[in-house]
């Protein structure tokens, strides 16, 4: 999985060619360049990268993109590929910014600015859906195997996580949206509480 | 472009917010953002903000140019090139620091990672509907707003359609007057 072949030079090219390609989100193309094309990652250390990339602070692709150039190049590396992700890009979004200073007094366009503004945020929202499901699913599909072998504990167990996910779902969203308490106040609070409930209370059976 | 911008503010603002952002990605960052460039300093209009987000995810590249965006609209090609580095040099610092130690020990398996991932799993879907709430308040689009971003959203779950298409769709709500 070292290949001294790949220079700071290709990680740019790379993630270049991805980020360029990634309208709607680079994380698919970022699977398809890295696992399927270069062949640098193999599916598994796509997938652990990807996880700690979302552990980590900062913009997701970002993160993964530093930690695979930093594995074949060093810190040179994690900056040529950063550098190959936003450099394209950063132009395009630019211009789209100049064209619509452009155009910001027409009235149509306002109103399709609108109506594009709202869709994004529906964006957004799907993806707090997904990961929703994808937590309220997890524990649900170990309980059969689980029940076997622990019986009452592990269910009463699991229900508890369960109600501590739904709170600390509701209470991030009216922290951040409805009641703006700040990202920070935010995270400083909710974070170790439910680090804490999860680590020594009601841990993964 | 605003003459009165103290650019190291909003870089510093950023910087800060990028590294408390873990989880959910850089859209976590709006709502305070938002606080910071339109209600309390009036850089941009709220109708200004939302269209920039919309205007990243438009584009190709990572959903986090929109900051290099709102960097852009306030002071110019020095506040994108400022913004843009506030946001994520902090951030992949950290991860080059970390990544040593995870490229020789491997990492987020223990029962820490386990414990901190079950812990931001609910949060970050949490702190993301906030921020898409945040978004469709300051849009300006109202009740028919709340019901194109929801149909959007029930779009992009359940099917595997190019977001591209939905945010033309929403675009094409809004020219004809529906939102």
């Amino acid at each position: 999985m070292q290949d001294a072949r790949v220079g700071c030079w290709a990680l740019f090219k790379v993630f270049s060619h991805m980020a360029m390609q990634g309208f709607g989100g680079v994380l698919p193309f970022a699977y398809r360049h890295l696992v399927e094309r270069t062949q640098w990652l193999t599916a598994a250390e796509f997938g652990q990268l990807l996880s700690i990339a979302q552990l980590l602070p900062g913009p997701t692709i970002c993160n993964l993109s530093v930690m695979v150039g930093q594995r074949y190049a060093g810190a040179a590396g994690g900056f040529s590929a950063l550098a190959g992700l936003l450099l394209g890009p950063f132009f395009i979004v630019i211009a789209l910014g100049a064209a619509y200073q452009e155009l910001a007094h027409h009235p149509l366009f306002v109103s399709a600015m609108r109506g594009m503004a709202a869709a994004a945020s529906g964006l957004i929202l799907a993806t707090a859906l997904k990961l929703a499901v994808g937590m309220l699913r997890g524990p649900a599909q170990e309980s059969p195997a689980a029940a076997d072998t622990g019986g009452l504990d592990v269910a009463r167990t699991l229900f508890w996580r369960r109600v501590v996910q739904v709170a600390l779902l509701v209470a991030a969203f009216i922290g951040l949206g409805v009641a703006k308490v700040g990202l920070i106040t935010v995270v400083a609070t909710l974070v170790p509480i439910g680090f804490l409930l999860f680590a020594f209370v009601w841990r993964k059976p | 472009m605003n003459d009165d911008v103290k650019l190291g503010g909003l870089a510093w603002h950023l910087a800060v917010l990028s590294l408390t952002a873990i989880g959910g990605g850089v859209v976590l960052v709006a709502p305070d953002v938002h606080h910071y460039v339109s209600v309390q300093n009036h850089w941009l209009t709220d109708e200004q903000f939302a269209a920039m987000y919309a205007l990243a995810q438009a584009a190709p590249g990572p959903n986090l140019l929109f900051v290099t965006l709102i960097g852009w609209m306030i002071k110019g090609w020095l506040g994108a090139v400022v913004v843009t580095l506030a946001a994520i040099v902090p951030s992949s610092c950290l991860v080059l620091a970390l990544g040593t130690v995870i490229n020789r020990h491997g990492g987020g398996e223990g029962r820490w990672a386990g414990a901190l991932r079950d812990a931001l799993a609910p949060l970050a879907a949490g702190m993301l509907a906030g921020a898409a709430w945040t978004f469709l308040s300051v849009a300006g689009a109202g009740w028919r707003g709340i019901v194109l971003a929801l149909a959007a959203a029930a779009a992009a779950y359940a099917t595997k359609l190019n977001p591209l298409w939905l945010i033309a769709l929403g675009a094409l709500a809004g020219a004809i007057g529906l939102v």
